[in-house]
């Protein structure tokens, strides 16, 4: 089947999501499988890694190579695959305790070698798989399982790390707001780079104060912006704190930059799982006889 | 018997003292000769007390051995501690300008080679004062009967980059030290052979990094740590040549993430580290071995448990490797007996790994990971057998016909083909979740026991693939024996040549020796070892972890445990004494030997009298009113030997009990008892031991 002739539902996975009804995670899945279709990617160049928790199923629920990893390892292995094959489109999800908590040290650290790789974080404030608990973007006072005298610690600010960390494409999204983050989304996978798309992506189980109407009444546009400037760094990191009365939603940072995959000679010969194997045995003698 | 001399080189960190002992290893290789180093090193960059032995002989060796020829000492700190090792006929070299031998150091028959380094070299300009390595390289080349111009070649090499004044400088320098020995001492007339056959300076480390390449390895990550960060110096240094992606990543979490992500996408990847790291990347392996991705992690262990000892070797972290992550699933370990096996063995790795789809953990240590020796250039070869397992490419209509590519098809073997991600029509997820035949989750809504028990059977049934092609263990050495020594990894070499001495001794010994750690040959084992008069397991950790672990897989029990934990690996004498100990029945013992209560003694006198003092006498003393035994050892000035206290040491415990600046005098020439009395203490014979430790295996 041609690319061109695919519908939304033939993206549809093996499963039907099991999510609870009218989680966030919905509006993510049909924004990924529409910028697909708008890019007109054909899904077996797409791989889609995730962690663990009610986000990371995602890859069960769309039809494309999938690795459903570790907690916390979605980066990581996204990487690995990245590097071996960069011809593919590498695209990571997961939740913000995934993500932001038990991941952080791969989120910044990705960021930084500027990978080809999109990551996309369903951020619903809140452990949800866990039943739960307090998560890293969980807010001050919030009461969880975990938090019953309302949380003390700051929430994590994903998309001020990001743009510190060297994120060449930094964007929040919002479910309810599912065709700009569909923009936001097929924006992300052509990049070239690395791309963050902190989406917010109401828990409605678990989580009763980060609702969709808590973030109806507070989000605006950035393209509605005038003179938002999405180049100017400075500006992007203002928008980044934004968190109050109003948030911003949309395309906070691009800028371009060579990629790690431009930088490494290695892949210069191509995708590294199309490269010859193996030493033959002039090179061995030759590496041999560096100690002798 | 073939020749063969022990050169021991000791000075501090940021000395030179590798270079110079680089420099004697390809030497030896380029005469011919067969070489083994092995470096007794601390964890710092400058300072500290480095030790380094080289043992050059006609014959292939893959252990220190027991024997010091010739101590070449790059400080004073190195003749003080082993001056008094060397044996007859042998010698000390230093620079005679710098340092000084006390004679009470120096064994008879032992000659001391000052080099009046200065003198000799005054008409080379202004000489680094690493230069002094290069004039005793020199006298001792003379006194070991080696040819200086192989030397000298090496050293323009070496140099070659620094231009011809450096090279000249290094050459007078060496032809200086030469000279000035050949003029003032004779040879030690070592009667060697030269074939002149030139080979390869190895380590286990570069062996595995070359095994790696060759075995088709295309993805590497680490983070560093010792002993394993030399894989990643030299596949870094060497990715562009041999086609490499190296990556080094944020934590072991990563790595080992960043390997399987990779070999999922279908390059063969590997990683390494050490215990530390392995333990953080233990959770990964689980995953590896769940989402049926290959990946080859290996293990450098060195001494723990935690920190540990980071450059100290250790075989303590078979456990962590047998039970690393959380359920049952498919692994196999591997422990390569040396340096060319470790080649060998990473191949097989990678050719394991991707044939049943799992992960390969290679178990190495720092002795193996880092000490040089020779080896054989035939011995390995650049084309070997790459097996990449069975693929999909293209949709069998069968498949097409029933909904589609089953990613983990159940199979007879176990091995469900695989399809790389980017092909058309066959993407699936691989969950780490428990998963059907497509991939689809069985761990939530779709729960199914039935499902969930045929899965991990298919899972598990490849480790009866794996254990079919690997080689089971044999004895080695006489058939019938009084003794068998059992052994795993590294310390192959060292239990041969201990066998080798018991067997000339008229101790019938033989060797059964273990490599494959899992799947592991219970049967086959249990077969020999019934068999075995006296089982003894050589082991370089405390508990005697390979000891149960053939106990688990084999039901046998060996006899004795025979361990060794200090950091040091073993000698042939430490185990033949050992050995000889239990035959005759002599309970082992775990009270401070004399050699190690001078080592605490160095220790004290480093940290609290900044190396002015050393050890002169250790008396033994039965009682004292520390409950115990003791060491009372006499410390006196290096510089004018006089007297500087006691240092009491006990000798169970092996606590420093207390330091008594009033020496009274009388250690040398009193009575016996006399000196006891003045302490206060109870003369007496010596007690038996008192905590002895009960080496039988339970």
């Amino acid at each position: 089947m041609a690319t061109a002739e695919l519908k939304l539902k033939d993206l549809d996975g093996p499963v039907d999501p099991d999510w609870c009804p009218g989680c966030g995670d919905f509006g993510v899945l049909k924004s990924i499988k529409e910028a697909l279709l708008e890019l007109h990617i054909p899904p077996h160049e797409v791989l889609i890694v995730s962690g663990i928790g009610c986000s990371s199923n995602l890859p069960g629920f769309i039809r494309a190579y999938g690795v459903h990893s570790l907690h916390g390892r979605a980066v990581p292995v996204a990487t690995g695959a990245a590097l071996a094959n960069h011809a593919l489109h590498v695209i990571a999800v997961g939740g913000d305790g995934d993500g932001y908590g038990i991941g952080m040290a791969h989120f910044i650290h990705a960021m930084r070698r500027n990978l080809n790789l999109t990551y996309i974080v369903m951020d619903n404030e809140i452990y949800g798989l866990t039943t739960g608990q307090a998560s890293p973007t969980t807010t001050e006072g919030h009461k969880t399982k975990s938090t019953p005298r309302g949380n003390v610690e700051k929430p994590v600010q994903p998309l001020a790390l990001a743009l510190a960390s060297g994120a060449t494409y930094v964007a929040r999204g919002f479910s309810g707001e599912q065709k700009q983050l569909t923009k936001l989304v097929a924006g992300a996978i052509a990049h070239h780079g690395f791309s963050l798309i902190d989406v917010f992506s109401p828990c409605v189980t678990f989580n009763k104060i980060n609702t969709y109407p808590f973030f109806k009444e507070r989000v605006y546009k950035l393209e509605d912006e005038k003179g938002y400037d999405p180049t100017d760094l400075m500006a992007a990191m203002g928008k980044s704190l934004e968190f109050g009365a109003r948030i911003p939603i949309g395309l906070l940072y691009r800028t371009e930059k060579a990629t790690y995959e431009d930088t490494e000679p290695v892949l210069s010969r191509g995708p590294l799982v199309d490269q010859p194997l193996g030493l033959d045995e002039r090179t061995l003698a030759e590496l041999l006889a560096e100690t002798m | 018997m073939a020749t063969e001399i022990t050169v021991g080189i000791a000075g501090a960190a940021g000395d030179g003292l590798d270079r110079t002992g680089d420099t004697l290893a390809r030497t030896a290789a380029r005469l011919g000769l067969h070489v083994y180093t092995y470096n007794s090193y601390q964890s710092l960059i400058r300072g500290g007390h480095t030790w380094l032995r080289l043992r050059l002989s006609e014959e292939k060796v893959d252990n220190h051995g027991d024997h010091l020829g010739v101590v070449v000492a790059l400080n004073q700190d190195g003749i003080e501690r082993h001056a008094r090792e060397v044996e007859a006929g042998g010698a000390i070299i230093f620079n005679g300008a710098r340092f000084h031998c006390d004679p009470v150091l120096v064994p008879r028959g032992v000659a001391l080679v000052p080099m009046p380094v200065p003198e000799l070299t005054a008409k080379l300009g202004k000489l680094l004062p690493v230069m002094q390595n290069t004039a005793a390289l020199g006298a001792l080349l003379h006194l070991i009967g080696f040819d200086l111009e192989v030397t000298a070649e090496i050293l323009i090499e070496t140099f070659k980059k620094k231009g011809p004044e450096i090279i000249d400088q290094n050459i007078g320098v060496l032809r200086a030290g030469y000279e000035y020995a050949a003029r003032t001492f004779p040879a030690l007339g070592l009667p060697w052979n030269f074939s002149r056959k030139r080979r390869p300076v190895v380590t286990g480390n570069l062996m595995m990094a070359l095994g790696a390449v060759a075995g088709g390895c295309k993805f590497y990550s680490a983070y560093p740590m010792s002993p394993a960060s030399f894989i990643l110096h030299w596949l870094a240094a060497h990715s562009e040549k041999c086609g490499v992606v190296v990556k080094q990543a944020e934590d072991e979490l990563a790595v080992v993430n960043l390997a399987i992500g990779a070999g999922h996408a279908g390059a063969r990847s590997m990683c390494a580290t050490s215990g530390g790291g392995f333990a953080l990347m233990t959770e990964a392996i689980g995953m590896a071995a769940m989402i049926e991705t290959p990946v080859v992690v290996v293990n450098v262990q060195r001494g723990g448990p935690s920190t540990g000892l980071p450059t100290k070797s250790e075989q303590g972290d078979l456990n962590q490797a047998v039970g690393a992550s959380q359920g049952d699933f498919p692994r196999v370990i591997i422990a390569p007996r040396d340096a060319t096996d470790c080649f060998h063995s990473t191949v097989e790795a990678l050719n394991l790994a991707e044939t049943f789809q799992l992960p390969v953990i290679l178990i190495s240590d720092l002795l193996l990971g880092e000490h040089r020796s020779t080896i054989d250039p035939e011995a390995i070869s650049g084309g070997v057998t790459i097996e990449r397992g069975e693929w999909v490419t293209v949709l069998s209509p069968d498949e097409a016909m029933n909904g589609g590519y089953k990613r983990y098809a159940l199979t007879p073997s176990g091995i469900s083909p695989r399809a790389r991600p980017g092909r058309p029509g066959m993407m699936h997820v691989s969950g780490t979740d428990d998963h059907d035949e497509k991939g689809i989750l069985i761990s939530d809504e779709h729960t199914n026991p039935a499902i969930r028990r045929k899965m991990h059977e298919k899972r598990m049934r490849k480790m009866d693939g794996v254990r079919a092609r690997l080689q089971p263990p044999v004895l080695e050495g006489p058939a019938q024996a009084e003794v068998t020594l059992v052994g795993w990894g590294s310390t192959w070499s060292v239990i041969h040549e201990a066998a080798e001495q018991l067997n000339a001794a008229g101790i019938a010994t033989n060797q059964l020796h273990f490599k494959y750690m899992h799947p592991f040959h219970g049967a086959e084992a249990r077969k020999i070892l019934d068999g075995c008069k006296r089982t003894v397991m050589v082991e370089n950790n405390f508990t005697g972890q390979f000891a149960r672990h053939l106990r688990a897989e084999s039901g046998f029990a060996v006899d004795h445990l025979l361990n060794r934990y200090d950091g040091e690996p073993f000698e042939p004498a430490y185990i033949v004494e050992r050995v000889r100990a239990l035959l005759e029945g002599r309970a082992p013992d775990l009270q401070v030997a004399e050699h190690e209560a001078r080592e605490m003694a160095y220790h004290h006198i480093r940290i609290h009298m900044h190396d002015k003092a050393r050890p002169a006498r250790l008396q033994p003393v039965a009682e004292s009113e520390y409950g115990e035994p003791l060491w009372v050892v006499e410390l006196v000035g290096r510089d004018d030997g006089r007297a500087e206290g006691m240092l009491l040491i006990g000798r169970d415990t092996g606590s420093m009990y207390g330091w008594h600046p009033e020496v009274p005098g009388m250690i040398r020439d009193a009575a016996p008892g006399a000196f006891e009395t003045s302490l206060g203490l109870q003369p007496g014979a010596d007690r038996p031991a008192s905590r002895a430790r009960d080496e039988r295996a339970h």
